[in-house]
């Protein structure tokens, strides 16, 4: 055993009991019923897409979702049209959506 | 009264197949009769393990679509006259398989047996869900690992609400069976221990298979685990298992094939 090995006595095990715990009080309490955010994620997009035209590769989603709260994060960036593509200023649009466990 | 068993675990690869044949063995030698029945269309394993598989005529689909007779694809045990396999179609797809077909087999089959256990493909689809929809009971096989057990819990979420127990509003039956569980390992606390398992699933415990090289040994000769050296500690577990489902109350143990240093020193094998 390493000295490193020495001070690492408590094994693995706990962190994957804990992991465990978190992941599945989430997936159980959204079993059955639709995955909210998935759908807001369609949407809000959808909606943006229907006003300005959106390069797929400029937008950013993120997801972390969480055992008392949940955030969506979209980052969509928008080209000016009447710079045309090559101006390099672009505006941002950006919208953080945080979803809290009703229970 | 027959019962109906359904092998299940959405992840692969945690001895499902294993199990099936190993329960079926260990039932069907106390001379009530059983057959095991794969559901894996297009992935059949079920023969292999049982060692029938230059045996295989006709198949689950056939006997769905209504080509073949049941007893013409029912394979019977050579080892044990209580035992028979239906073997699932290596050349068809899940799709193939059809609510209602399946329904009516396992009517058929409830009618000549004792006890049908359906061996589950791996997943959450159509062959899944139609190998646990007719189901009394189901056996959940669980590896102590994170993978493996979300998997499970979200079987227990499909079995609560896909099967046809479900949907009358009864509850189905459900048991875990931990496979290739290394107690040293979850004493030095590298493993979820049992009690971590059975915590988060909530389920009661059928079984606790050891890890063991037995259980290659035993598919390598197409044998079931629990004919091929009963007294190792893979087939004692099982065995026990076994006579959880026949009604029997057993203190859960975790039998161990390592030798003692006296049995190391005589060169013998544990028994």
């Amino acid at each position: 055993m390493s000295v490193l090995g020495l001070f690492r006595l408590r094994g693995t095990a706990p962190v994957a009991r804990e992991r465990l715990h978190i992941l599945l009080s989430h997936e159980r309490s959204n079993r059955g019923r639709p995955d909210l955010l998935a759908i807001l994620r369609d949407e809000i997009l959808a909606v943006v897409a229907k006003h300005v035209s959106v390069d797929h590769d400029q937008v950013h989603v993120t997801m972390d979702r969480g055992q008392i709260v949940s955030r969506l994060e979209i980052n969509v960036e928008l080209q000016h049209p009447a710079n045309g593509p090559i101006a390099a200023e672009r505006e941002k649009a950006a919208m953080t959506i945080v979803h809290q466990a009703s229970r | 009264m027959s019962q109906v068993l359904v092998v299940t675990s959405g992840k692969g690869g945690v001895g499902k197949t294993t199990t099936t044949a190993a329960l079926g063995a260990a039932i069907a030698v106390t001379g009530q009769t059983v057959v095991v029945v794969d559901f894996d269309v297009g992935l059949r394993n079920l023969d292999l393990v049982m060692g029938a598989e230059r045996r295989v005529v006709y198949d689950l689909i056939n006997v769905v679509q209504g080509i073949a007779k049941l007893p013409q694809a029912l394979i019977r045990d050579k080892r044990i006259d209580t035992l028979s396999l239906l073997p699932a179609s290596q050349t068809r797809d899940k799709d193939a398989l059809t609510d209602d077909g399946v329904a009516r087999v396992i009517k058929e089959l409830r009618a000549k047996f004792d006890w049908v256990i359906c061996d589950s493909p791996a997943g959450i689809e159509r062959g899944a869900t139609l190998a646990m929809r007719y189901a009394d009971a189901a056996i959940i096989v669980t590896n102590p690992e994170v993978s493996s057990v979300r998997d499970s819990d979200r079987i227990v979420g499909l079995l609560d609400s896909k099967t046809k127990k479900a949907e009358l509003g009864e509850r189905i039956e459900k048991h875990i069976l931990i496979t290739r569980f290394d107690a040293a390992r979850a004493a030095r606390g590298e493993m979820l221990n049992i009690k971590d398992v059975l915590d988060i699933l909530s389920l009661p415990l059928l079984g606790i298979i050891p890890e063991s090289e037995e259980v290659l040994r035993a598919s390598n000769l197409g044998t079931p685990v629990t004919l091929n050296d009963p007294t190792s500690a893979p087939a004692r577990a099982y065995c026990d298992a076994a006579c959880r489902l026949l009604g029997q109350d057993l203190p859960m143990v975790i039998p161990n094939d390592r030798k003692s240093i006296f049995e190391k020193l005589l060169g013998r094998r544990a028994a």
